[in-house]
């Protein structure tokens, strides 16, 4: 089951047969895939010729020590990063190139945009804009982006607070808020978006202790009720093995093992794996 | 020492007069400086070499060299180049274009002190570019460098006297004419003096209240 | 340029010459200002610290320009002596820059971390030995930045002097524009010069700098080649706003 770079016919699919047991439709279709992606911090490689796929539907969780690249996967994908090899692809189209006369350039500005509405992303430290008010967080982007009418996107608005249940707070500007609702607002804000695809990139690690099971909880019941594919990176392992149907192990720029959360957290075959595991248990 | 309090009441007709001026210069002058000093931190941060090397050269050059000279430059060289203005407009661009030297360097470092997470958020929201620079950027930035900008209003006003040497009447100009007609010197120029004190003084201590306030 | 006789040229010389002397002078005194004004602005005794700081506030908020026309004009008819026009404009920036300085030094002593202080008393040192050892060879490496700033705003600061009649650069370009036709070279070839000399004292306090660094063990920082200054620091208005640009800290 081991993913080396030298079984290359192998590439980690997640989601894929792997997880045949789900009933989901969607996951047949190839939605993410990394071919060859390669991508270096001075002489620091932190992604060494990575192949990946996901399907469609699919929520992934990446686990692995810091450094190990799992961050870098998220960021490369939201374009906040350039691959230095290697190309990434979304529903087949490029993300980070483009075609030109039948050769590969790197995408434009307005191309990687276009493919990259698709993708919505949480972060760790939330980013909320502090010079809007929780309500225009949310529409800023379906106004502005997406061309919806004010009124639609702040019905759409009001519909995504009162399913993080902070309906009560639109009005207020987001350092009036917890760190725990500013999360839940973020998360809210990137769902506005309708993505297809949603990349959590450790959303509960700058949160107070207490505050850390709501926004888990939320999350949970995304994942369950909708069918957007998720890319999670997260220390919290019990909430990977509720959510995920596939988890990737990384280390040192490559995926060593990946399998469904049963498996891969019972019984890992990788040795490096079991250490991880035993370690942030 | 003796002082006329008589040339006082005299002298504060034409000063009131000399105030105006100086009131608009500052205003004006400010307006330049804050707008044109957001273009060039804007054109500082070009992708653009051929733009971001002049004009930055441009603002180094016109910020570390003397805005008397620079008055005298616009004063005397404008008309050679068949763009004659009034001693006032030529003055208020003169402390426009000079101070906008300063608020470039101000703007540049109010962007550069908004989070790059503001940035990666408006990437992964997909902002235009535009967008991302009115909506969210500039609203921050400019917010943190409202008492930076403010002290530099206050630097403008001390050296508006500087618009006399081009002939026009502001305070200073004002009591330098009162003191050649009535050969009382002491009382103008302390007036004008006491005048600046009186303004600045106020002024910055506004700005620290409101620096207070802005930034937490 | 053709119409620029060689008398002509020498005037120009002899008007940065004067420029050169008015700078090193007010610099002089504004250093000796900037230094007592600031070391009274932490003084213990309120009343040291009240005067000093009324000093920081009347010469912060007054005009440099309307205080040298005071100097030269009041002064003589309030108190019945005159000042030579050179000596009323060193005078007026030694002082006004001098207030400025003070903010400086004040702001570097002030993170100078307290831990150091207690060190020093720790070791018995009296307070004048805690700060020529311990204080000020920590906060001077954090000045030298700002100063290098208001030190070019003290050269352009002289351009001033030109009004009042003394033979400087700027006052030379007077002279020359009446001379010749055209206004566009004389002005152009003042200001580069005015440049050039802002260029050699910023060589030359980066000198400095790259020395007070080294004496507290600290590598020199990188700047753009192109800029002069560091940071958006002119004349400080507001006391608070920090002129040691992180350098101090």
């Amino acid at each position: 089951m081991s993913a080396d770079r030298s079984t290359p016919n192998t590439p980690p699919a997640a989601g894929g047969a792997a997880s045949s047991g789900g009933p989901a439709p969607a996951g047949d279709t190839e939605l993410i895939r990394f071919d060859a992606v390669t991508k270096r911090f001075g002489a620091h490689t932190v992604l060494d010729a990575l192949d990946m796929k996901v399907y469609s539907g699919k929520h992934v969780t990446l686990i692995g020590p810091s450094g190990s690249g799992k961050t870098t996967i998220l960021r490369l994908l939201m374009t906040l990063l350039k691959p230095d090899e290697g190309t990434i692809t979304l529903g087949g189209r490029y993300l980070t190139h483009e075609e030109k006369g039948g050769k590969l350039v790197p995408a434009s500005d307005r191309y990687s945009r276009e493919v990259r509405k698709n993708i919505g992303m949480v972060f760790q430290q939330f980013n909320l804009f502090p010079n809007m008010k929780v309500l225009r967080n949310l529409t800023e982007a379906p106004v502005h982006v997406l061309g919806l009418d004010k009124d639609a996107a702040e019905e759409r608005a009001r519909e995504l607070l009162e399913l993080v249940g902070l309906t009560a707070h639109l009005d207020k500007y987001p350092s009036q808020l917890s760190g725990g609702q500013q999360q839940r607002v973020a998360i809210a804000r990137a769902l506005a978006m309708r993505p297809q695809v949603l990349l959590l990139d450790e959303v509960t690690s700058a949160l107070d202790p207490e505050l850390v099971a709501g926004v888990l909880d939320l999350l949970r019941d995304i994942a369950r009720s909708t069918d957007i594919t998720m890319l999670c990176v997260t220390h919290e392992m019990t909430f990977a093995r509720d959510i995920s149907d596939c988890v990737m192990m990384f280390d040192a720029g490559r995926v060593i093992e990946f399998g469904p959360p049963e498996q891969l957290f019972t019984d890992p075959v990788h040795d490096r794996t079991r250490e991880f595991l035993s370690a942030v248990r | 020492m003796r002082f006329d309090w008589s040339a006082v009441g005299a002298f504060l007709p034409t000063f009131a007069k000399g105030l105006l001026v100086t009131l608009q210069a500052l205003v004006l002058g400010s307006l330049i400086a804050f707008a044109l000093g957001l273009v060039w931190a804007l054109a500082q941060r070009s992708p653009l070499k051929a733009v971001r090397w002049p004009v930055t050269a441009f603002t180094e050059f016109v910020r570390n060299t003397p805005l008397l000279v620079q008055l005298f430059f616009l004063f005397y060289v404008m008309p050679e180049w068949g763009l004659t203005l009034s001693a006032l407009a030529t003055g208020v661009i003169g402390l426009g274009l000079h101070y906008s030297t300063y608020t470039a360097e101000v703007y540049r470092s109010g962007i550069d002190g908004v989070p790059a997470g503001q940035w990666e958020a408006a990437i992964a929201l997909s902002l235009p570019r535009r967008r991302t620079w009115t909506a969210v950027i500039l609203p921050q930035a400019i917010r943190r460098v409202v008492p930076a900008l403010g002290n530099y209003v206050i630097a403008m006003l001390k050296d508006s006297p500087l618009l006399f040497a081009i002939g026009v009447l502001e305070m200073l100009g004002e009591a330098r004419q009162f003191s050649s007609q009535t050969f009382q010197t002491v009382e103008p120029y302390t007036v004008v003096g006491v005048a600046f004190i009186a303004l600045a003084y106020p002024a910055s201590l506004l700005l620290r209240a409101l620096e207070r306030r802005l930034v937490r | 340029m053709s119409d620029l006789t060689w008398g002509l040229w020498e005037l120009l010389i002899s008007g940065v010459w004067v420029t050169v002397q008015l700078t090193v002078y007010s610099a002089a005194l504004a250093a000796a200002v900037a230094f007592g004004i600031g070391l009274a602005r932490t003084h213990r005794r309120w009343v040291v610290r009240f005067l000093s700081g009324a000093y920081f506030e009347i010469f912060r908020g007054t005009s440099a320009l309307i205080l040298m026309f005071w100097m030269f004009f009041v002064l003589p008819m309030g108190f019945g002596w005159q000042l030579v026009p050179m000596w009323a404009a060193v005078l007026t920036l030694g002082l006004t820059y001098g207030a400025y300085g003070s903010e400086v030094v004040r702001g570097a002593i002030a993170a100078v971390p307290a831990a150091q202080r207690e060190a020093g008393v720790a070791l018995s040192f009296s307070p004048g030995q805690q700060l020529r050892k311990i204080v000020l060879p920590q906060a001077w490496p954090g000045m030298v930045p700002p100063f290098n700033n208001l030190l070019i705003e003290l050269l352009k600061g002289t351009a001033l002097v030109s009004i009042l009649g003394v033979g400087d650069l700027a006052f030379g370009a007077s002279l020359v524009r009446n001379a010749t036709a055209h206004s566009a070279p004389v002005y152009t070839i003042i200001l580069v010069l005015y440049f050039v000399l802002a260029f050699v004292l910023t060589r030359g306090m980066r000198a400095v700098e790259r020395h007070a660094k080294a004496g507290v063990g600290q590598a020199p920082g990188r700047r753009s080649p192109l800029r002069l200054r560091s940071g958006p620091s002119g004349p400080a208005v507001t006391g608070t706003a920090a002129p040691a640009e992180g350098d101090a800290r």
